[in-house]
């Protein structure tokens, strides 16, 4: 039909001329369309015809090019010279001002094409950006409090505790501990009153799991609460928050206030003989809290500091009584668990760690972010599947799992699956899910010294080897950083660490050597580098760089003379310049500035 | 409201479905806010402020607002997903509070949905 009359046209531009894209201005279009195809010499063999409506006035001024009725819309007198030159010319239709209809979904990818969520199992995380935190209704919208029916009604605490063990569900917190057989070992102290606490006071720099649950949602914690009270006996709960999460310790206030007002907290819950009060406690934000003996001692109101086990707390925990920690993620598991049945969760993850696990995706990584995987995923997954790989192009070099109780696992050992037991035998730990990724721009002397910073400043003080130990470790840390690492140290390094991790008495100060111990392992080449050659390989730390200018590469052109603060660059123009090494402070502003290359670090 | 017996649970259930769920009744469309203290440290709240401002101003009332928790790709908020009756929810990430102005005039109440702003549609898998 819209076959060229002419056999010289070999393009028809149907412009619309309807109402709606004349106001739109098509004839100042038309215009100016034909006097760029003059200018570009295609007057001859493209022509412009005005059309009646095309009827879709909303994007118009319209124009279809035929003969192969590719449409153009929302065309303006700006537009024309490049539309000529690229589709008329050239021959590359403009995608770019091309319409793409609603109901048209090419452009938009869904959720599932995106690796980031598609490779996600979401167990723990179910509700989240689906609910408003702050609303019970919504909550039980989704199924909410409905395991808690069920376990208060139609299961025995054995039965309870039967089904946690089963699941194979362990502590999320870190150390791994089987979930049911901690709840246990709680029910089997006898007493009148036990207490369960939530652990809340998530400290891992670079970690916010905890953070983000309670935040999305609160009742699924709660709930998981009030399954595991009724299994040990507890009828109190404390929730330790720690300070800087306020709008979490906020959401937690509001779902506390609406589960008081249903009646899911307080006396005869469900109109059984089960009765159950939740506090929150603010932490004021020490890391030895993590700790639970610490935790407890925060909780009385004295320092926080660990105590020998045994006793442990589910012998005899805060004021004495029973108590029964766990962290926010696994009592968020809880009522799932309840909910589905065990044998639905053992299937999830691997055999020897069940289940999913939340960590926060942090560091050199494209999509940071908090993601809830199952069990045994590998890390190449996590990195580059989920993470989508390190920005900039640079290589991945490492993987910090488990914060500063953790350690450093190698690009090479990329193909480990995460779960408890694979990252202990790599020397690491899983810890609460802080997951930080590294490229070869990071130095692992640097990493390690500055995770031994935190647990210096973090010991509570109470074992000395913990306290003076993380101190002595970190000075030898800054002597390497600064190239005045001797060879002795390599083997001090080491010896101390064992020996600090032998005789602390809690968690700190057991894992504090783990960063300094797993870089020693994977990356011993590195501190001999610092130590050795006085050279840092990933040119971060800067008492160990040294900037030069190359001669055959500079022009001379003096820019990097006039912006060096210390005035430690002097030439002439035209002519190599030199750098004074006693005079430069290595801020790397001439490295920014030269815009030929010249400056070299090494 | 009084204490709630189990039987009350389902009752819940149905109200919040009729209430908030977009395809068992009330308004027409769903905006959520993603709220966490990643969204929020990004501009969630200025997102939340600006669309109420407008729902005012322009006298919106079959359109539902709500706030969630963080949707998890913290590196890409402020997000919000918007949800049409009948439709698949749409993910927008990296949020100001000129796209969610244009948000609200073209996609939730023009339903032409804004490509180069969306993240993706649908929801997560829940396992």
């Amino acid at each position: 039909m819209n076959k060229p009359a002419d056999q010289r046209i070999r393009l028809q531009l149907m412009l619309c001329a309807g109402t709606g894209c004349v106001s739109n201005k098509s004839f100042k279009i038309r215009q100016v369309l034909e006097a760029e195809l003059i200018k570009q010499g295609l007057d001859k063999e493209v022509t412009v015809v005005m059309t009646g409506c095309i009827g879709f006035c909303a994007v118009g001024p319209l124009m279809t090019v035929m003969p192969d009725g590719i449409f153009y819309h929302s065309l303006t007198e700006e537009k024309i010279p490049y539309l000529v030159e690229e589709h008329f010319l050239k021959g590359r239709p403009v995608e770019k001002f091309m319409f793409v209809p609603p109901t048209e979904k090419i452009a938009i990818p869904k959720i599932s094409d995106i690796d980031f969520f598609s490779r996600q199992t979401l167990v723990v995380l179910k509700n989240r950006g689906l609910i408003d935190p702050q609303k019970i209704d919504e909550y039980i919208a989704r199924g909410g409090y409905r395991a808690l029916a069920k376990a208060l009604t139609a299961m025995t605490p054995e039965g309870i505790i039967q089904e946690i063990k089963d699941s194979g569900l362990r502590g999320r917190g870190g150390g791994g501990f089987p979930t049911g057989q901690k709840w246990e070992l709680c029910k089997k102290s006898v007493a009148d009153t036990k207490y369960i606490i939530c652990n809340a006071d998530e400290g891992d720099p670079g970690a916010f799991m905890d953070r983000s649950i309670v935040e999305a949602d609160p009742h699924a914690v709660l709930e998981g609460m009030l399954i595991g009270a009724r299994a040990i006996g507890a009828t109190e709960a404390y929730i330790y928050i720690r300070e800087e999460y306020q709008l979490a310790r906020e959401r937690m206030e509001t779902a506390i206030a609406q589960a008081k007002e249903y009646g899911l907290l307080g006396k005869n819950i469900f109109g059984t003989d089960f009765s159950f009060k939740a506090h929150i406690k603010q932490g004021a934000g020490a890391f030895v809290c993590g700790e639970e003996t610490s935790l407890i001692a925060s909780i009385e109101g004295r320092p926080p500091e660990p105590s020998q086990r045994p006793p442990f707390p589910a012998q005899s925990g805060l004021w004495g009584f029973p108590t029964n920690i766990n962290n926010v993620e696994t009592w968020a598991n809880v009522p799932n668990i309840i909910d589905r049945g065990a044998q639905w969760f053992s299937k999830i993850g691997t055999a020897q760690s069940p289940g999913t696990k939340v960590f926060s995706l942090v560091g050199k990584i494209n999509n940071t972010g908090l993601v809830e995987v199952p069990m045994g995923i590998t890390i190449k997954e996590v990195v580059y599947d989920i993470g989508g790989g390190i920005p900039n192009n640079k290589k991945f070099k490492a993987l910090q799992t488990g914060g500063p109780s953790g350690g450093c696992i190698p690009a090479r050992l990329i193909d480990l699956p995460i779960d408890y037991e694979k990252l202990t035998e790599a020397g690491s730990i899983m810890g609460s899910g802080g997951l930080i990724v590294m490229d070869e721009d990071t130095c692992v002397v640097d990493l390690a010294k500055y995770f031994l910073e935190f647990t210096s400043d973090e010991s509570c003080g109470k074992c000395s080897s913990c306290r003076d130990g993380s101190i002595a470790l970190l000075e030898i840390l800054e002597r390497i950083c600064n190239g005045q690492g001797v060879k002795e140290d390599l083997d001090i390094l080491g010896e101390l660490s064992a020996a600090v991790k032998s005789s602390s008495m809690c968690g700190l100060g057991q894992t504090l050597p783990n960063p300094v111990l797993s870089t020693l392992l994977y990356f011993r080449d590195e501190y001999e580098a610092h130590i050795f050659e006085k050279r840092c390989p990933a040119k971060m730390c800067k008492p160990l760089l040294k900037f030069v200018i190359d001669e055959k590469v500079c022009v001379g052109c003096t820019v990097c003379v006039k912006s060096c603060p210390p005035e430690a660059i002097s030439g002439e123009k035209k002519l190599p310049h030199k750098i004074n090494p006693d005079k430069c402070v290595k801020c790397g502003i001439c490295l920014e500035k030269c815009k030929f290359g010249a400056i070299k670090v090494n | 409201m009084k204490k709630i017996s189990i039987e009350d649970l389902d009752k819940i259930t149905q109200r919040v479905k009729k209430t908030t769920l977009l395809q068992e009744g009330a308004g027409r469309a769903k905006i959520t806010v993603h709220m966490g203290t990643c969204g929020i440290s990004a501009g969630a709240r200025e997102i939340m402020n600006v669309l109420l401002e407008e729902f005012e101003k322009r006298n919106i009332n079959d359109v539902v607002i709500t706030s969630s928790g963080c949707a998890g790709l913290c590196s890409r908020e402020p997000m919000a997903t918007v949800e049409i009756k009948g439709e698949t929810p749409i993910k927008y990430a990296d949020l100001n509070p000129e796209k969610i102005r244009r948000i609200l005039t073209e996609h939730i109440l023009g339903g032409k949905i804004i490509n180069e702003y969306v993240l993706a549609k649908g929801n997560e898998r829940i396992y």
